[in-house]
């Protein structure tokens, strides 16, 4: 388990590269959150929204994005999760998650939280708040 | 064009923190931790039992916001915050209820945009509120146009 308070400002969460996204992961996505805007699924209905292709559900990323912290949960819990979509992830893009930690108190840890994809450019970005016990 | 329903609010819906749920969810997302689908690992966490990921209240039936006409498609999400008290524990109910906080319109580079921010509330059985999850949802020109025209 990763030891939060061995962290420095500066230091990241160890970063996840994510399997090219599939067009499996974004029906799952679909099924499991409920959200079936056919744009994350459907070409044509894509194409018909202006779209190069079926793009990932923001929320997908976002979802992806915290499992960064899921090794924490028995010293602390995510506070505050704040994302900005500010880029579309298409079929077989590659995703890498990362976390820098920016800030810390006494019993928060404040991060800098992304998902950026193959040519570096950041899909979502935002912050994580980290409360501990 | 939403302003009037600024303020407006959901009639509350009961949600339950469905175990099935959380583990569909979490594979969805490609992070079954045994924090959120192991029993065992959860019974022996600090929560007794298991957790949902943060972002698993997109799941939840928020009810309906009378007068507030989204269109199902053509909607794009700008931001999203999560903000907990602690995690949601599974098998607990929640009550989920939404409310539109503030629109406003903005000339961007696409045209006029509207700028629609919604929050939404989920309480534990003794009323405790255990988050809120706020979203801002633009709404481009012709989208605009086409509820308007309605």
């Amino acid at each position: 388990m990763t030891t939060l308070t061995e962290l420095h400002i500066g230091d990241s969460l160890h970063p996840i590269e994510l399997n090219p996204v599939s067009r499996l992961d974004l029906i799952k996505y679909a099924g499991a959150s409920g959200d079936f805007n056919p744009i994350h699924t459907i070409d044509d209905e894509a194409r018909n929204a202006g779209l190069p292709g079926i793009i990932a559900h923001g929320m997908w990323t976002m979802g992806n994005l915290a499992k960064l912290f899921s090794n924490l949960y028995e010293i602390g819990f995510i506070e505050e999760y704040k994302i900005r979509f500010k880029g579309m992830v298409f079929l077989n893009d590659v995703i890498t998650l990362s976390a820098d930690l920016k800030e810390k108190s006494e019993d928060r840890y404040y991060f800098r939280v992304a998902a950026t994809d193959q040519s570096g450019r950041e899909a979502i970005s935002g912050e994580v708040i980290f409360k501990v016990y | 064009m939403f302003n009037d329903s600024i303020g407006k609010r959901s009639t509350p819906v009961k949600n339950i923190v469905e175990r099935g749920a959380v583990k569909k969810f979490a594979i969805s997302i490609g992070d079954p931790h045994p924090i959120f689908i192991d029993e065992e690992a959860g019974r022996q966490s600090r929560y007794g039992t298991n957790i949902a990921p943060p972002t698993f209240p997109r799941v939840f039936d928020y009810g309906t916001i009378e007068s507030l006409n989204l269109p199902g498609k053509g909607l794009i999400h700008g931001e999203q915050v999560y903000r907990y008290k602690r995690p949601l524990l599974i098998g607990e109910e929640i009550t989920c209820y939404s409310e539109v906080k503030d629109y406003y319109e903005k000339k961007g580079k696409h045209g006029e945009m509207g700028f629609l921010a919604l929050e939404n509330y989920g309480s534990a059985a003794d009323g405790e509120v255990v988050f809120i999850a706020e979203q801002l949802v633009i709404i481009n020109e012709t989208i605009r146009k086409k509820v308007m025209s309605k």
